[in-house]
Formats: C-alpha cells, sequence, structure tokens
C-alpha cells in the first residue's frame, strides 16, 4: 500500500508497462522502471520526477483510455510529482503552499511590491521615489547598496536552504546509490541530459502536446526561459563581482557585462514563458494535471514579471519612472526568491537529482 | 461518397496504411475504410513491438547479418513445409528494403536494448511499439493526400467475375453507403475477433478462448471474398495462440497478458494432472504452442505452478500470481482438488534427476519415469509460498485467407487473377504461413505484401 491515492496508481500503471516494456526506448522512465519489481512510495516520486511530461507515452500507448486498462503515465506521474514537491517541502509547515500556490504566489508577490514602493517612500521623502537619477549609484539613492544586499542575500539565502532540505529529503526517499556523491561521471551525464532536455523529445520526434502531431516547441520555451533564468543570474552575480571587487556601482551601461548578460537572459524570460503558457494553454487537458494548473501558471508569471519589469527599468531607468519601475522589480524579484521552494521552481531541481540517480543507476548497471 | 478513387483501401492496420501509402506515392488516389473508431484505429497493428527482416550486415538497430537464407529456414521450420515458396522467397527478399522503405513513411526503429527478449539480431523493435509505429503512418499518410474515414465498416462487396465494383458501408458518410473505386486492397485483418466463426472449426471450446488483439476483426471482408469467387488458402483450424492469464480481458488484452513462466514450472488442467512436456523447447517456440496445448484440456483452462525461487526469473506480469503457503491451500484457491495436486507435484519433485540448470540453454535438468516428462530444467517445487498463474487459449490471429500472387493480386477459384482486386497483412498470411509462427513475421507479411498491393493497385487503377 502506498501514501497516497496517487501513488497507488501509479504503482498500478508501473505494473502494466513492466509487463508490456514497449516505451523503453522513449525516455529514462522506463528503464529505470525496468531495474525494479516493486515500487516504494520514494521509487514512484523518483520515477515521477524523471518523466518530462512530453506526452510520447500515452499517445503510443494501446491501452490508453478509452481502453479499460486506462493507462495514463503522463497525467498520473504530474499529479504524483505535484504532491511530491509537497512531500518533501521544508519546512513541513509550509508544505500546504503547494496546494494554493496560485494564491500564495500572487498574494506574497503583491505584499512584496507594495512593500518595497512603501519602504523606498517611507525611507526617502516622496521626491526621491519620483525623481530622475542617473550615472553610478542611481539605485542607491532609494535604497543604499548594504540593505537592498542584506534583504536579498537574505531571500536568497533562505530560498537555497530550504531547496537543500528538501532535495535532502527527496534524495533520501528515492534511495541514494552508493557512490552517488562521488561520481563524476554520472552528474556530468546529468548536466548533459538536463542541459540539453534529452527526455522532452518524445524518443526523438518532438513532444506531444494539443494532439498527436509531435513538435520541438515547448522544449524550445524551456530551453528560452531556462537559459534566460541562467543568464539573469548571471548577470545578478556579475554585477556583484563589479560591486565588490572592481567597486563599480550599477547602473551599467548597455555594453557592459551585465546589462548584456541581463538583457538576453531577460529576452529569454519573456519568450520563453509567453511560449509555454501558450502550449500549456493549448495542451491537450486528456495528460494535463489540472489541480496544478495554477501553481504552473503563478511561476510562469512570475519569471515572466521578473524580466518585463526589469528591461522596463533598463528602458526607462534615466526617467522619473525609474524609482516606481526599480520598487516593482526588486518587489517581484523577491517575492520570486521566497517563493521558489514552495512552487514549480523546485520541478527542475528535483529533475536534475532524478537524473542524477538515473545516470548513477545505469552507470552500475554497466559495470 | 460521390468521388471515386482510383484505390480503396479496406482496415486501417499496416497492411493497409503500407498499401494506402504506397499507392499514393504511385500516383493515385486512396481512400482507406477503417471499421474502427479512431482510438481503435489499426487492428492488431496496435499491439505489435518488432518486425522480422532479412538483412546482410549489422546495423544500428539490429545485430546481424540475418540472410536470405536463414530467415527461410526459420520459416520452413516453423511451418514444417507449409508455405507457399515462391512467394515465401519473395517476400523474404522484399522485407530487406522493407527496413529501410518504412523509415521512409516515418517509423522508427528502437536501438538495440539488449533488454528482455533475445531478438535483437532477426527482428527490428519499433520506436514506442506498435501503435506509436501506426501513428507515424497515419501521419505520413495524410500529408500525402490519403482520405481516412473511421467508423466506416464495410458490410458488403459488390464483385462480379471477378471484379471489384463497390463497397457497401454500414453506416452513410455524406448520405451515403456505397464507395465506388477502381481498384481494391483487402487488408481487413482475420477472423479471430468473431467467436462464431471460430466455434465451425473448434465448437463449443471457442467460446473459452480469449481474443488477444482487437475486436474488430471479425472477418467480414474474408468472407465476402471467399463467397464471391476468390480461393482460399490456409487451414482453418491454424492460427497463432498462446497461453494468457485467464483474467485478461475477453479482447484486446494485448501483449501484457501472455505468461513466459511454463518452463520454471509445471502446467496442470483442471483435474491437477500435468498433461504435456513443459521443458519442451526454449521461446518463442514454446510460447506459440501452448495456447493449443491448453485449448484441448477440458474448460480450456490450465494452471502454471511454480515457487517462489523462480518469481523473478520471467518478465514481470501484469496479474500477480495466485499463492498459497501449502499445495493444500493454493489447490483451494484454484479449486483444484488438493490430493490430487499433491500427487502430481509430489510425484513430479520425486522425478526430477540432478542437473545443471541453465534457461538460456536446452539443459540437463529433467524427470525420469513419469509421463509428460519434463525434459529441460526440471526442478522441484518445493519452496513456499506456492504460485499460480490460470491461463486459457489466448488467439493472436488465423490463417485462412485469399489466395495471391506475388503482384498480392488476388487469385479466383479458376486459378485466374483478379481484374482489380489485392490483399495485404492478415486476411493472406496463410499463403506464406501455413502453420506456425516466427516472431515478428505478421508485420513482415503487411508491409512486403501491403507495399507490393498499393503500387500494383495504383498501377492497375491508370490502365
Ligand atoms: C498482442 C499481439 C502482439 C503481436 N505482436 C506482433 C509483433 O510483435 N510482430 C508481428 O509481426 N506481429 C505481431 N502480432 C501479429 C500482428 O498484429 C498481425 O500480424 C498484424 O497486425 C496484421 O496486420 P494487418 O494490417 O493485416 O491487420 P490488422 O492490423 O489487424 O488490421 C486490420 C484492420 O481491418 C479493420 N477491419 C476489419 N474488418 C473491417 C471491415 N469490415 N470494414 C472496415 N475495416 C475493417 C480493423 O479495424 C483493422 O484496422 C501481434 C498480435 C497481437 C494480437
Ligand atoms: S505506456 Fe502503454 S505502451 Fe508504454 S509501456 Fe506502458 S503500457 Fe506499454
Ligand atoms: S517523459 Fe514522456 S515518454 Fe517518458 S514517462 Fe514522461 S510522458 Fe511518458
Amino acid at each position: 500500500m502506498h501514501g497516497t491515492r496517487i501513488l497507488q496508481e501509479a504503482d498500478r500503471l508501473m505494473t502494466v508497462c513492466n509487463s508490456c516494456r514497449y516505451c523503453e526506448g522513449l525516455c529514462a522512465v522506463f528503464p529505470a522502471m525496468e531495474m525494479r519489481r516493486a515500487f516504494s512510495d520514494g521509487d514512484l516520486n523518483y520515477l515521477a520526477n524523471l518523466c518530462h511530461a512530453c506526452g510520447a507515452c500515452y499517445t503510443d500507448c494501446q491501452f490508453s483510455p478509452p481502453h479499460e486498462f486506462n493507462v495514463n503515465v503522463p497525467k498520473t506521474l504530474a499529479v504524483a510529482r505535484a504532491e511530491s514537491y509537497a512531500a518533501y517541502a521544508w519546512p513541513r509547515a509550509f508544505a500546504g503552499a503547494f496546494a494554493r500556490n496560485g494564491l500564495v504566489i500572487s498574494l506574497i508577490a503583491a505584499l512584496s511590491v507594495a512593500a518595497f514602493i512603501f519602504g523606498f517612500a517611507a525611507i526617502n521623502d516622496r521626491g526621491v521615489l519620483y525623481g530622475i537619477h542617473t550615472g553610478p549609484g542611481a539605485f542607491y539613492k532609494l535604497m543604499p547598496h548594504n540593505a537592498m544586499a542584506l534583504l536579498f542575500g537574505a531571500a536568497l539565502l533562505y530560498a537555497i536552504l530550504a531547496l537543500v532540505m528538501g532535495v535532502r529529503a527527496f534524495w533520501r526517499a528515492i534511495g541514494e546509490p552508493v557512490g552517488m556523491k562521488t561520481d563524476a561521471k554520472s552528474l556530468l551525464q546529468a548536466v548533459r541530459d538536463a542541459g540539453e532536455l534529452r527526455y522532452l523529445d518524445g524518443g526523438g520526434v518532438g513532444c506531444f502536446n494539443e494532439d498527436d502531431h509531435p513538435t520541438d516547441r515547448r522544449k524550445l520555451y524551456h530551453h528560452f526561459t531556462f537559459y534566460g533564468f541562467v543568464l539573469c543570474f548571471a548577470a545578478t552575480c556579475v554585477g556583484t563581482l563589479y560591486h565588490y571587487l572592481l567597486a563599480r556601482e550599477a547602473p551599467y551601461a548597455w555594453w557592459d557585462l551585465p546589462v548584456v548578460l541581463g538583457t538576453l537572459g531577460g529576452i529569454g524570460l519573456v519568450v520563453g514563458p509567453i511560449g509555454l503558457l501558450s502550449e500549456k494553454w493549448k495542451r491537450d487537458r486528456v495528460l494535463v494535471d489540472e489541480q496544478q494548473m495554477g501553481m504552473d501558471t503563478a511561476f510562469i508569471l512570475m519569471l515572466f514579471l521578473t524580466s518585463v519589469t526589469g528591461l522596463a527599468l533598463l528602458l526607462w531607468r534615466e526617467s522619473a519612472a525609474m524609482g516606481p519601475l526599480l520598487a516593482l522589480h526588486l518587489g517581484v524579484v523577491f517575492a520570486l526568491f521566497i517563493t521558489m521552494p514552495y512552487g514549480k521552481f523546485v520541478h527542475g531541481i528535483y529533475r536534475f537529482v532524478a537524473l542524477v540517480r538515473y545516470a548513477r543507476e545505469r552507470q552500475m548497471m554497466a559495470e | 461518397m460521390t468521388r471515386r478513387f482510383d484505390v480503396l483501401v479496406i482496415g486501417g492496420g499496416n497492411a493497409a496504411l503500407c498499401a494506402a501509402i504506397s499507392a499514393r506515392r504511385a500516383g493515385a488516389s486512396v481512400l482507406v475504410l477503417e471499421g474502427a473508431p479512431k482510438f481503435y484505429r489499426g487492428g492488431n497493428t496496435r499491439h505489435t513491438r518488432n518486425m522480422r527482416c532479412a538483412h546482410d550486415a549489422a546495423t544500428e538497430i539490429l545485430t546481424g547479418p540475418y540472410t536470405e537464407e536463414e530467415f527461410w529456414k526459420d520459416l520452413l521450420l516453423v511451418t514444417g513445409g507449409q508455405t507457399d515458396e515462391e512467394l515465401a522467397r519473395f517476400m523474404i527478399r522484399e522485407s530487406k528494403d522493407i527496413l529501410n522503405w518504412i523509415v521512409e513513411q516515418g517509423v522508427r526503429w528502437q536501438p538495440s536494448l539488449g533488454g528482455t527478449l533475445s531478438l535483437g539480431r532477426t527482428n527490428s523493435f519499433f520506436l514506442g511499439g506498435g501503435r506509436a509505429m501506426l501513428n507515424a503512418l497515419y501521419r505520413t499518410a495524410e500529408e500525402l493526400g490519403v482520405d481516412v474515414l473511421y467508423d466506416a465498416e464495410v458490410i458488403d462487396l459488390v464483385i462480379e467475375n471477378g471484379m471489384f465494383l463497390s463497397a457497401q458501408l454500414k453506416q452513410p458518410v455524406g448520405g451515403r453507403t456505397e464507395v465506388r473505386a477502381s481498384t481494391l486492397v483487402a487488408a481487413a485483418g482475420g477472423f479471430e475477433a468473431n467467436i462464431e466463426w471460430l466455434k465451425q472449426y473448434w465448437g463449443e471450446a471457442a467460446d473459452n478462448f480469449l481474443i488477444r488483439g482487437t475486436p474488430y476483426n471479425r472477418g467480414a471482408i474474408l468472407k465476402m471474398l471467399l463467397a464471391k469467387g476468390v480461393q482460399e488458402i490456409g487451414d482453418p483450424t491454424q492460427c497463432h495462440a498462446v497461453a494468457i492469464d485467464a483474467r485478461a480481458p475477453k479482447f484486446d488484452g494485448g501483449i501484457i497478458t501472455r505468461h513466459d513462466s511454463v518452463v520454471f514450472g509445471i502446467v496442470v488442467n483442471k483435474h491437477a494432472e500435468r498433461f504435456y512436456d513443459e521443458g519442451e523447447d526454449i521461446w518463442p517456440k514454446r510460447y506459440a504452442i501452448w495456447g493449443r496445448l491448453v485449448a484441448a484440456q477440458p474448460d480450456q483452462i490450465a494452471y502454471i505452478i511454480f515457487d517462489s525461487t523462480v518469481v523473478t526469473s520471467f518478465m514481470p506480469t501484469l496479474f500477480p500470481p495466485i499463492a498459497g503457503a501449502t499445495i493444500a491451500e493454493l489447490a483451494g484457491k484454484l479449486e483444484l482438488d488438493a490430493p490430487a495436486l499433491e500427487k502430481t507435484i509430489t510425484d513430479f519433485n520425486a522425478a526430477v534427476q540432478p542437473g545443471t540448470f541453465d534457461h538460456t540453454i536446452l539443459d540437463d535438468c529433467a524427470t525420469q519415469g513419469i509421463t509428460p516428462a519434463k525434459t529441460h530444467w526440471a526442478r522441484k517445487i518445493e519452496t513456499p509460498p506456492y504460485l499460480a498463474y490460470p491461463v486459457r487459449p489466448g488467439i493472436t490471429f488465423t490463417y485462412l485467407g485469399t489466395r495471391v500472387n506475388k503482384q498480392s493480386r488476388m487469385l479466383m477459384k479458376d486459378g485466374k487473377p483478379s481484374a482489380n482486386m489485392f490483399a495485404a497483412g492478415e486476411i493472406m498470411a496463410g499463403n506464406v504461413l501455413g502453420k506456425g509462427y516466427a516472431a515478428g513475421i505478421g508485420m513482415t507479411i503487411g508491409s512486403v505484401f501491403g507495399r507490393v498491393a498499393g503500387r500494383e493497385a495504383a498501377k492497375n487503377a491508370r490502365n
């Protein structure tokens, strides 16, 4: 017996699939399944997070509904996946945030934005919030650099701590194979698999979304989003290094590295989320975990807002709009940071961990 | 359907789609009539996994070579010579090119994973299985401009002197039920889902058969063609039948209801008696004989009995084994006579001789002094819990069909070729498979003769 109904169903499906195995060439889930005969909760959560929701095994299955065996692997694993995020959340008390994720994120986002605007106005007089500030250090007229660093450093550290604790619980539940931590080869393999989204290709033809015609669009928009995020993150890191190592203060010129990285990343984070949302909109409902739609949408919107406010700030930073835009941008980023461990963001991390485990498992099989 | 097509294809499986695509590529206008609804399109092809093709060298997907001559020998072996040598050799030769042709139609092969089945040299596996393969064929056909109708069951054919004129549909399309075309390709499968018809040869026993594949292959087209002067081929009692789980659905249970555990235990009938040598031969031959063996037992039921030492030696199964801590308890659950089962197992255990067990070869573990003997892989059943699978005959497909020549053109009873009728796939499989079966040949027959039939029908239509 399993902890939840969905794990019970996932177990039933894995038993069906394990006696069929037609899908073994499509992705990592099936070969990983074949290495087992019985499935613990942890095993099922591992398989659920290994699934990239490409939909191929639904379109290709001779037993998908209306067949009486009622095999729908993508949807079942999607629900199990969403539940697994809550199951390993840290601190435990916040696990419920996943269920009401859309609402939680919008509330936190709204509050953070309001707090920044109010904060700016309270620290300074209104003239500063709406004033025109240019040149190095302009941003810090609104909020001293140290305060900014402290606030965001703390939020980020908290996010990292919560994520690490969650991943640790997940890692233990899925049963870490021997030698996994020291196995650079498996790690590298997983980085490669995650970096190219190897399993979001339906075994080669593309992802199944609105009908049985596969396309590469979901993969493309994922790439835009992911690499956009990475570039933005890099921009922030370079900015921080500039500040502390070179004593160069933001805002930087448009051609300077942090701005170039941030702009490219920002564009990725506009194109990617819009694409992902529209694909999600079109997706065949039979593949979708409806419960999770709020969480997915909230996360995608947060990424989109982060980049849009950031780009707007870049465009209008030399005008009177700079103050409100900065407050808006910082508010959104702050909200993004603190909600990260309790929303869709974790899917990338859990998937990566599952890929590491899979790579290690393959490695051990080969040895 | 007021439009007149060059080629009408009846059926929606591998053979039908290969014919449709090949006819369209040869320039013909093509209509496919699939009797099933869209989800169930593609008949038994939905349930397949691989195809057997000759090849001269190893490829990315196949270890090799598998020569024409070896393929021919394998076919000769399973059919015991009941095959049309000219057609069979023709098919084998064509199968070489099919490996590539089918890829050109969008079907993808799976790189050999070296998994469960030992067919990596002779058979290529469809990436994602038969339904993935079908989806690719349908996409290609539609892109080429082939018209496909679902829920389009054909209930009558107008044929005059070996010449096809029109087909009648059960449900009207565009207000009409008559479809006219210059040529016909019949690719509507066998009659395995027609229990009444099976009963003509098997008697009441057929009521206890389970049909592994589509419920839509009821043989209506085959019956009409034979009634309208097409020459028949094949023995109607011959079919491909395996032992599948008795708890499987009546139709469409597919591949996952099979059992591969016979060699690891013994098989008894409802009187708790053994009735055949469970160690006669290795997979896949033994796989294909047990359907018939069980069909010959009272009430068409049997039980594979083994113990807990071997559970991980075969493929995981859909239905869990039935377990008992003692033989008597197991017998109770199976509703078998407990003393009888105990005696069968005690006798069997006593007859087991020492040997070195190896299920990959015909090993030296055998019984002595009982009938039937178990000639290989005989080991005592003595470690509880004792386990069992109930099994029934699972019919895969039938071999009675229409006679064809190398153009896949139907031959009439008088031996003359039909003016405009072709057949491909299961409906003419009996030309090549008189009896027996070698894994993956069903798809070879469908693809090779489907491709030929489509091409020839297109040529015929334009003359
Ligand atoms: C579980 C299982 C596994 C198998 N695995 C393999 C394998 O791995 N490799 C292999 O080579 N073979 C395999 N076979 C055998 C293989 O399925 C058949 O040989 C093959 O599918 C025959 O192809 P076909 O196109 O002739 O017929 P089918 O694929 O059965 O198609 C027949 C079509 O005709 C349609 N039809 C029937 N009557 C009418 C009507 N009156 N009007 C309109 N349409 C009609 C049906 O709906 C269906 O679409 C397997 C079979 C089963 C059941
Ligand atoms: S999803 Fe369907 S076809 Fe794929 S392995 Fe599972 S049961 Fe088989
Ligand atoms: S990644 Fe695709 S093929 Fe694999 S389990 Fe998920 S939906 Fe199925």
